[in-house]
């Protein structure tokens, strides 16, 4: 109090008497109007729309639960799910031990390059997913595509095998594994080397072989970043969109790239139902909330 | 220590070899895309295909005097990306700024100011965190459509500039590298809260900044979704949207569609090796003390 007397004393702008309090909502202002604009209203309309049958942006009637019984009857839907959800295990199954079995390469003690290393491997997430469906359209094309190319050349595969008319879900799993696997690989190698060197050299003390060393005692270690990036890859590959929407332009042959938010997309802006758009959406978002959910209760569970 | 007997030797040790056994063919194979589609971008189509990399003549040999500029002149002069890239850089930077500020303020508040509700604007920050953003898309489109904004770029940049997360990356940065006493410090010499905040935590936040506008850039250059919903101008649209829509008009000139993918591509990745240091640790370091 003296401090803020003492300024008005001296006669400089009122701002200065600001006290910490006021400056705490200040400071927060920007944010949460924004998000109260632009999240939480949205959020409440998104509601409202479900449980609405529209007509484009303008004209609403309320329709209770007919836009999810709606979609939940759409096999259409279905197919959208299955999709997702196979590409969500190949990420998952696949991709996160790739990333770790990377990480722990590089945390090797006086590995030469790390940091080369971890740039390189990096460096794929940048090109994000609208150019990296464009590289793919070309990489995976029957006949003349690279991907085509290298494998006919090494393993006889033949040049005509249909990635994209066919076999869209490894496409796509691969181009994924591509942009992805270095990225949580950072997080990974962040993690591991925080783990206690005393600890993994107590257990090898004690005759543990570098498995049991790995499993009892790296893994319990690292266990919050795993959760982490885990639910982090869970939840970004529930959304896939762009990728196989950019890569096939749509949802591909017999729908095999429709993914749920594609699918959304399809409802909300090429047939103008929003009211179904947002039912997807909350089908979506509480799948997505109860899986994560269940996830943070089994590794609480498994620490205790 | 393992390290002491590897230390002995300085000579030939398998030990230290197979790392990069394994690590050097898969970073190749992580640069091989790219590595194509920089020379893929200058080969002419009657050369597209008959290589995997470098252009060859009759006889097989390497001709790099095959390789063109005409896509990129192509782009320029016909398609006139010049525009959509102008708006790409426009787009992200200025999200990138305004973003890093609004979440750099609103963390910084939470991790240190001691305000009425605090503790419930934190667990809101925490809620916002597991809305999806495709649950939102609707609902943004029939609001911006009532604020008469659709094809407007405040429509793609408003609904972006606070995101939930990253204010809780600034919270952590701020619990880490923030010390109170140097606060307490600044308030004695009689500077204001809002003046505590941008000469003294802004400095110290200087990492988490630079991880969080690299961040919020590449968000806002990759970013398909929102201008293909929310703007309808050609020439109002991001290289996402454009180079994606060449996909369609181009679909036989795949030397056409890598060149604009190139040029898409190549400002990122060179704003991110100028910067690589700060965001690769700054992202790491968030995810572990988090």
């Amino acid at each position: 109090m003296s401090a803020a007397g003492g300024a008005e004393a001296v006669g400089v702008s009122p701002r200065r008497v600001l006290s910490e309090r006021s400056a705490g909502w200040v400071l927060m202002g920007p944010f949460l109007l924004i998000t109260l604009v632009f999240v939480v209203f949205p959020l409440y309309r998104s509601i409202v729309l479900a449980f609405s049958q529209t007509f484009g942006p303008g004209a609403t009637t309320w329709a209770g639960m007919l836009n999810f019984v709606e979609v939940l009857r759409d096999p259409l839907f279905w197919v959208a799910v299955r999709n997702t959800a196979l590409f969500t295990l190949g990420s998952l199954f696949i991709q996160l031990p790739c990333s770790l079995l990377l990480a722990s390469i590089l945390n090797r003690p006086g590995l030469k390059g790390r940091a080369v290393y971890r740039l390189i491997m990096f460096m794929p997430q940048l090109v994000g997913l609208v150019f990296a469906a464009m590289i793919g359209g070309v990489f995976f094309a029957k006949t003349v595509g690279p991907v085509n190319t290298v494998l006919n050349g090494a393993f006889g595969v033949p040049l005509d095998f249909p990635w994209l008319d066919i076999h869209v879900i490894p496409s796509l799993i691969v181009i994924a594994m591509w942009l992805y696997v270095g990225f949580n690989m950072v997080y990974f190698l962040a993690a591991l080397q925080t783990v206690d060197r005393s600890l993994v050299e107590a257990a090898m003390i004690d005759g543990a072989n570098p498995a049991q060393r790995f499993w009892h005692v790296v893994i319990p270690s690292i266990r919050p970043v795993l959760t982490f990036v885990v639910l982090l890859s869970f939840i970004g590959s529930m959304q896939l969109f762009e990728l196989p929407f950019i890569m096939l332009n749509g949802p591909g042959t017999e729908n095999r790239g429709l993914t749920v938010v594609m699918y959304l997309y399809q409802q909300g802006f090429e047939q103008g139902d929003l009211g179904m758009a947002s039912a997807v959406g909350w089908l979506l978002g509480l799948g997505l909330i109860g899986a994560s959910a269940v996830q943070v209760f089994i590794s609480r569970r498994e620490t205790a | 220590m393992a390290g002491n007997a590897e230390n002995r030797s300085g000579g030939f040790r398998p030990g230290r070899l197979w790392p990069h056994l394994i690590m050097f063919p898969v970073s190749l194979l992580m640069l091989f895309p790219i590595a194509w589609l920089v020379i893929a971008a200058f080969k002419a189509e009657e050369d597209f295909f008959g290589s995997l990399f470098f252009p060859r003549d009759e006889s097989g040999a390497i001709a790099l005097d095959r390789l063109t500029l005409k896509h990129f002149d192509r782009l320029f002069n016909d398609v006139g990306i010049g525009q959509a890239l102008s708006n790409s850089f426009f787009l992200s930077g200025a999200l990138a700024i305004f973003a890093s500020l609004c979440c750099a303020a609103a963390g910084y508040a939470l991790a240190r100011l001691k305000f009425k509700g605090s503790g419930t604007v934190t667990v809101f920050v925490l809620a916002m965190l597991v809305i999806p953003p495709p649950l939102l898309l609707a609902p943004t489109y029939e609001l911006v459509h009532r604020l008469g904004l659709l094809d407007n770029y405040l429509a793609v940049l408003l609904p972006w500039m606070a995101p939930a997360f990253g204010v809780f990356l600034f919270r952590q940065a701020t619990l880490q590298s923030v010390p109170r006493e140097l606060l307490e410090a600044a308030r004695i010499d009689g500077m204001s809260e809002v003046g505590i905040f941008a000469n003294v935590a802004l400095p110290l936040l200087r990492p988490m900044m630079g991880a969080f506008v690299m961040i919020t850039f590449l968000a806002m250059w990759n970013n398909f979704i929102m201008p293909q919903v929310l703007l309808h101008s050609p020439e109002k649209m991001p290289l996402a949207v454009a180079v994606a829509n060449m996909k369609g008009v181009y679909y036989q000139d795949y030397g056409m569609q890598m060149a604009a993918t190139l040029l898409s591509v190549a400002p990122v990745l060179v704003l991110f090796l100028m910067l690589q240091r700060d965001f690769v640790s700054g992202l790491a370091s968030g995810a572990v003390k988090g």
